[in-house]
């Protein structure tokens, strides 16, 4: 009991020092933390969404819609390899699209074996390891050929939009000039988008939720009016919901797409709000050519299926840049352009669950916790030195030394403290308690039993410690399915928890002993007061 | 100085001697609290339930009923209005709209609007949005973390103590948050995820509880191999009945400041671990320890497992003639 040696009295004093070290710079003002030379740990807790105010933002794409826009691609494919094949065209007819595939019946059955190698060749392999390949062609009675996408290569599919579309969130964000937003991907189809200190999400959801998705198409003149009020378009065309509030019949042929645009800002013209935009000089071509080739007709300019405006092609636009108009505000005309210039997103996404903190209630949580956990720690002292003495004072060096452990460690790893959190460190406190009430009592007993002091002592520790132990593997057992299963704010509880509890038996049990031990050593006193 | 002692040394009290009446109290208030949740339901939070929270602010106290007019006049659904914590502040719920993002804005605009000219100091302190695909999954997950909590840490008491102690353990679990959950369907606390890590901790510290029990009833098992059982789990508890006494003194010490202090957010979290706090000990008493009894705990339960099973049955048929 008494023997403490040396070397252990060094690790227990270094790992106090590195905790005091670590803790420390959370006490220093932001530009104090960061005009410390670079040797000394600077990093301070991360402060969660609940604690400093702003949003959190959960986006789900829509994995139907990426198989959507597969089968509309592949389509095109489809019908440009059929024409192109080795040993000259394969004729085809009633080609379909439905039911997540596409099939098409030949017109010589005797193209089969060709045509079947064709689109085999269309098809690629799914990751570099794997023989699986992203689209299964089979054969449907002799001369039906089914070229129907795989489970694994929608997957891929759809791993590669959710990279992409983690790009254009943060493009968008970062043109909203926010602050260090955090947008990471969660599961397949999921995104995380978290942005400290936001007075109003709106705005950020009206960027977030929208595809934008921009193309010019023809409107299509000829199209009977009549019928088109009532929801029947001519072949080849659709009718699209106007922003006016009416309908509008458009080919459904795309002139051309917004996927290349390189720039878009939002300006004035003749007083109203407009948004510019400027093709790259692919697309500026391209446009220059769609102009030319429809001088005179109407164009409707769609986004996410909705026509902005329909205006007339008065004369070719060459220059590969022109302007929108529409019933824009300039908050509109803005948000549009950073659309525009951010590109589309690969896939539609939704917003399936929002928390918005104002800044105000963040700082009042902080305010609250901190003095809740403070004044806790005060009573929980007073109670300690008043139920156990010399013994009581050295829990509480304990308790103290173990908040600045949980803080030292969870600055050094880089945790987020939020409000569970607070809570979760309040409670480490009464569990901290608990370790030397534990050995408090057992001590006590002992003495009762008549032993002397220094044995009483030992037996205290080494039987207590036994109980700590097992009792603490239970509340380590829940906190890390806690951490594991839980969301938000169960994993920032479970997380200071588990951090906890490694401290307080470090600091209720092995602490505590070293003090006990050296005024044991000190002192040799003759009676004990416990 | 003279120290506090909150119990007086060596005290006797004869807890297994209430074992009866406990165990009657214990089942009937588990049966009330499934009926409770049963019948009057437990009050979802948005995390659960989906929908739309709003966290609302007022400089002056505010009539409940005035305001849930007030909302309800919006247009946007059947409101629940509830206060938190203090008058001035009060969570409105409202469904989810059908529809798209844009709807939910409109809503939350069109509420926001009609709050604000009834009462211009309205501050707007949070927002939340669930929809019922992630509210379905939280609750999924939410359940899934409870069960797999009680189930892992019963296991582990079975390797560390024996099978008996495992079951005992996690019948205090169960009788732990059956109470818990039956205390929020009659008080209509929102139940939300912050209740869910509540009840978790609950689980842990009732353990903990009941953990500290079960070591000393072992310990004096192995100690007083003579010793009739009732006996044995009497000592045993009030061995460790002021170490019991004094870390729940603590704990309700810290969450009472919480309960107190810690702000609207954490109010109903607070009360919960208070609460069960309050259960914990009283199950680690009157739940845990009694039930080992039923379950034929005896000194026969803890000889070294070196001495082969013959050993075993022989102190187990010793044990039975003593007790003849």
């Amino acid at each position: 009991m008494l023997d403490f040696p040396p070397w252990k009295i060094w690790a227990i004093a270094l790992t106090v020092l590195a905790g005091i070290v670590f803790s420390a710079p959370n006490f220093l003002s932001e530009q104090q933390a960061a005009s410390l030379p670079g040797w000394v740990p600077s990093k301070q807790l991360n402060l969660g969404l609940d604690l400093r105010g702003g949003s959190h933002i959960l986006l789900e794409a829509d994995a139907a819609d990426v198989r959507k826009a597969r089968i509309e691609t592949l389509e095109e494919i489809v019908r440009t390899e059929l024409r192109q094949a080795d040993g000259g065209p394969i004729p085809f007819l009633d080609l379909s699209t439905r039911g997540g595939e596409i099939s098409f019946t030949l017109r010589n059955p005797g193209d089969i074996d060709r045509a079947v190698e064709t689109m085999r060749g269309v098809s690629r392999p799914v990751g570099q390891l794997s023989a699986q390949r992203d689209l299964d062609v089979s054969v449907m009675d002799g001369n039906r050929v089914v070229v129907r996408p795989t489970e694994a290569g929608i997957a891929a599919e759809v791993d590669a939009a959710m990279g992409q579309a983690v790009e254009v969130i943060r493009r968008r964000i970062d043109e909203m000039g926010t602050r260090e937003p955090t947008i990471v991907r969660q599961g397949a189809t999921r995104i995380v988008v978290q942005v400290p200190g936001l007075q109003n999400p709106d705005a950020l959801k009206a960027l977030l939720g929208k595809t934008a998705k921009l193309e010019f198409r023809l409107v299509d003149t000829e199209a009977d009016p009549q019928q088109a009020a009532a929801g029947r378009a001519p072949p080849g065309s659709q009718i699209l919901p106007n922003a006016d509030g009416g309908v509008l019949v458009v080919k459904r042929r795309a002139l051309i797409t917004g996927d290349q645009l390189i720039d878009s800002q939002p300006t004035f013209q003749d007083g109203m709000a407009v948004v510019s935009f400027r093709f790259d000089s692919v697309g500026g071509k391209r446009f220059a050519r769609a102009t030319q080739e429809n001088v005179g007709k109407p164009f409707a300019i769609v986004l996410d299926g909705q026509v902005i405006s329909a205006p007339r092609i008065n004369e070719p636009i060459l220059g590969g840049s022109g302007i929108i108009s529409g019933n824009f505000t300039t908050a509109s005309a803005n948000e549009l352009a950073i659309l525009l210039r951010s590109g589309k997103l690969p896939v539609a996404m939704k917003v399936i669950e929002e928390r918005t903190v104002g800044p105000d209630l963040g700082a009042d949580s902080i305010r609250a916790g901190a003095i809740a956990s403070v004044l806790a720690t005060v009573l929980v002292a007073i109670f300690m030195v008043m139920t156990y003495g010399r013994f009581g004072l050295y829990s509480v060096v304990a308790l103290v030394l173990n908040a600045v452990l949980i803080f030292g460690f969870m600055s050094m790893i880089g945790a987020t403290l939020t409000l569970p959190g607070i809570a979760g460190f309040v409670l480490t406190i009464g569990a901290a308690v608990d370790a030397n009430v534990l050995i408090n009592e057992r001590i006590r007993e002992e003495l009762r039993k008549g032993r002397p002091i220094i044995p009483a002592v030992e037996t205290g520790y080494t039987e207590a410690s036994r109980t700590i132990f097992d009792a603490n593997v239970t509340n380590v057992i829940a906190a890390a399915i806690m951490f594991w299963l839980g969301s938000g704010p169960i994993k920032g509880f479970a997380i200071v928890l588990m951090i906890g509890i490694v401290t307080s038996v470090f600091t209720a049990v092995t602490v505590t002993r070293l003090l006990v031990s050296l005024w044991l050593r000190r002192q040799r006193p003759q009676t004990l007061v416990l | 100085m003279r120290l506090l002692k909150l119990v007086p040394d060596n005290t006797n009290f004869p807890f297994l001697r209430w074992r009866n009446t406990a165990v009657w109290l214990s089942v009937l208030l588990i049966l009330a609290s499934i009926a409770l949740v049963a019948i009057r339901g437990l009050n979802f939070g948005v995390d659960f339930a989906g929908g739309l929270m709003m966290e609302v602010r007022f400089e002056q106290p505010v009539e409940l009923d005035e305001l849930r007019q007030t909302v309800n006049s919006a247009d946007a659904g059947e409101g629940s209005l509830q206060a938190f914590g203090d008058p001035r502040t009060v969570s409105v719920r409202l469904p989810l709209p059908e529809g798209d993002d844009a709807a939910v804005q409109k809503v939350v605009a069109q509420v926001q609007d009609t709050i604000r000219k009834g009462h211009p100091d309205a501050e707007f302190r949070r927002v939340e949005t669930v929809s019922g695909k992630v509210s379905g999954e939280l609750v999924r997950d939410g359940a899934i973390a409870m069960v797999l909590a009680m189930v892992g840490i019963s296991i582990y008491i079975w390797f560390r103590f024996e099978w008996q102690f495992g079951v005992g353990a996690l019948f205090a679990l169960v009788h732990d948050v059956a109470l818990t959950l039956g205390f929020f369907a009659l008080t209509q606390l929102e139940f939300d995820l912050n209740i869910v890590a509540a009840v978790l901790t609950i689980i842990g510290y009732s353990l903990n509880d009941t953990i500290v029990i079960y070591d000393r009833i072992r310990e004096n098992l192995r100690k007083y191999r003579k010793m009739e059982i009732a006996d044995i789990l009497n000592l045993s508890i009030n061995e460790t009945l002021s170490r019991t006494i004094v870390t729940s003194v603590s704990m309700m010490i810290a969450l009472g400041t919480l309960v107190v202090l810690g702000g609207s957010v954490l109010f109903g979290f607070s009360v919960a671990m208070l609460l069960g706090i309050v259960i914990g000990t009283y199950s680690s008493i009157f739940v845990a320890a009694p039930l080992l009894m039923w379950m034929g705990v005896g000194p026969h339960s803890f000889i070294p497992n070196d001495q082969g099973p013959e050993a075993r049955l022989k102190a187990k048929a010793d044990a039975q003639r003593g007790q003849v």
